[in-house]
C-alpha cells in the first residue's frame, strides 16, 4: 500500500498520459469558452457581463479546493511524516495562488459595471484577499527558508493555519451583509441559475480542473528532480 | 555570523513587519466592515444615530426615485420592507440601479430617516437567467418575489 506514496512514482505516468490530459483539457476549454461566449443567453439584469462569471466562479472555487487540498495534505505532512505530502502541498501552491488572483481580478471586472466599484472592503471580498496572502506567504516561506526540513515544517504550519480562512470566506455572505452575493449553486437547493448559464459553468470549472491536474503534475515532476539535483537524497529515499 | 544568516535573518524581518502591517490592517477593516450596511431597521433601533460616513442597504421604493433634472440630483426611498430611509444623491447612478432592487448607499446620515448619499453601489442577487426566461416567469406570473431582492 505504501508504494503508492513514493515520490517518484510519478516517472511510471507516461507520455501517452499527459498527451491525453492535455487533449481532455483544451477541448473542454474551447467547448467552454464557446458555451460561454457565444451559445449562453445574456443575463437578464447585467446583459454580457454576466460572462465573466464562467471565469470567475471557476477560478474562485479553484483557489478555494487547492488550499483546503493543501491544508490537509501538510497535516498529513506533520502528523504522519509522509514526505509526498509536502511536494503535493508545495507543487500546488503557485497554481492556487494563480487562480486567487485571477478570480480577484476578474471580480473587480465584474463589479465595476454591476456594482459600480473595483473594489470594496465587505466580508467575501476581504477574506479572499486574505487567502491570496496565505498563498503569497506559503510560497515565500520556501523561498526565505533554506533547510528543507526546516521549510517543510513551516510551510505546513501556515497552510494549516490558512484552513480557518476558508469556511470565512465560503459562509461570509450568509454570516453577515456584504456586497457579493450568496452562493448560486448549493448542495442542498436546486441552483438559482438557469440551465442554460450552469452547463457553461460546469464545463468550464471541468476544464479548469484538468488544467490543475496537469500542472500539477509537471509541478511535482520538477520538485522532484530539483530535490536530486540538490542531493537531498536522504529526503528522497523517504 | 555568517552573511547568508545574517541575510536570512533580516529576510524574517521584513516579513515579519509586513505581516503585522497586513494582520492590523486586514482586522480593521473586518471590524469596520463586518457590518458593511445597515438596514433602515437596524437604525431605527439603534439607541443613537451614527455619525460619519456609513452604509445603508435595501430595496429601492417602487415609484420612489424622483430626479431634478437640472442638478442631476437624485432621492428615492430605502426599504427593507419593515422601515423606510429617505436618500438624497447627487451624481451618476450606476447601469443596475432600479426600482425593486438591492442598493447599498455610504452616505451621512442627517436623522434616522434621511441619509445624504456620497456613493451608490447597486447589489446583485445570486439568480441569473436569460431576458426571454424572466419576461415568460412574469407573464406566467410565477414570479418569484426573491428576485426582485
Amino acid at each position: 500500500m505504501f508504494g503508492l506514496f513514493q515520490l517518484k512514482k510519478i516517472f511510471q505516468l507516461n507520455d501517452n498520459f499527459f498527451y491525453w490530459l492535455k487533449i481532455t483539457f483544451l477541448s473542454l476549454i474551447i467547448f467552454g469558452l464557446i458555451l460561454s461566449l457565444v451559445v449562453s443567453p445574456k443575463d437578464y439584469l447585467q446583459g454580457d457581463t454576466v460572462r465573466i462569471m464562467y471565469v470567475h466562479v471557476p477560478a474562485s472555487w479553484l483557489a478555494l479546493m487547492i488550499f483546503a487540498a493543501m491544508g490537509i495534505s501538510s497535516i498529513v505532512t506533520l502528523v504522519f511524516k509522509i514526505r509526498v505530502f509536502t511536494i503535493y502541498t508545495k507543487s500546488l501552491a503557485p497554481i492556487g495562488f494563480t487562480f486567487s488572483l485571477i478570480s480577484i481580478f476578474t471580480g473587480s471586472l465584474w463589479g465595476q459595471p454591476t456594482w459600480g466599484t473595483f473594489w470594496t472592503w465587505d466580508a467575501r471580498l476581504t477574506s479572499m484577499l486574505v487567502l491570496v496572502f496565505f498563498y503569497i506567504f506559503y510560497i515565500l516561506s520556501w523561498k526565505f527558508i533554506k533547510n528543507f526540513f526546516v521549510a517543510e515544517k513551516y510551510s505546513s504550519i501556515l497552510a494549516i493555519i490558512g484552513l480557518a480562512n476558508l469556511p470565512i470566506i465560503k459562509f461570509s455572505v450568509e454570516w453577515w451583509n456584504t456586497l457579493h452575493q450568496p452562493a448560486s449553486i448549493k448542495l442542498t437547493e436546486s441552483p438559482a441559475i438557469h440551465s442554460s448559464m450552469l452547463m457553461p459553468l460546469l464545463v468550464m470549472f471541468l476544464g479548469f480542473s484538468i488544467f490543475v491536474l496537469f500542472i500539477f503534475f509537471i509541478r511535482y515532476k520538477i520538485e522532484i528532480l530539483k530535490l536530486q539535483e540538490s542531493k537531498l537524497n536522504k529526503v528522497l529515499k523517504k | 555570523m555568517s552573511p547568508s544568516r545574517k541575510k536570512r535573518i533580516s529576510y524574517f524581518l521584513v516579513s515579519a513587519v509586513v505581516v503585522l502591517i497586513l494582520g492590523k490592517f486586514i482586522f480593521n477593516s473586518l471590524q469596520k466592515n463586518t457590518i458593511y450596511f445597515f438596514s433602515p431597521t437596524d437604525l431605527l433601533l439603534n439607541s443613537e444615530t451614527p455619525r460619519g460616513l456609513i452604509r445603508v442597504g435595501g430595496l429601492v421604493k417602487r415609484d420612489s426615485i424622483q430626479e431634478k433634472k437640472s442638478e442631476a440630483i437624485y432621492t428615492f426611498v430605502v426599504t427593507d420592507l419593515k422601515n423606510d430611509i429617505y436618500v438624497e444623491y447627487k451624481g451618476i447612478l450606476p447601469n443596475l440601479f432600479q426600482e425593486e432592487k438591492g442598493v447599498v448607499v455610504e452616505g451621512v446620515l442627517k436623522d434616522k430617516k434621511f441619509l445624504l448619499g456620497k456613493t451608490i453601489l447597486a447589489k446583485h442577487d445570486e439568480n441569473y437567467m436569460p431576458p426571454e426566461v424572466a419576461e415568460a416567469l412574469k407573464k406566467s406570473g410565477k414570479w418569484n418575489k426573491k428576485y426582485d431582492q
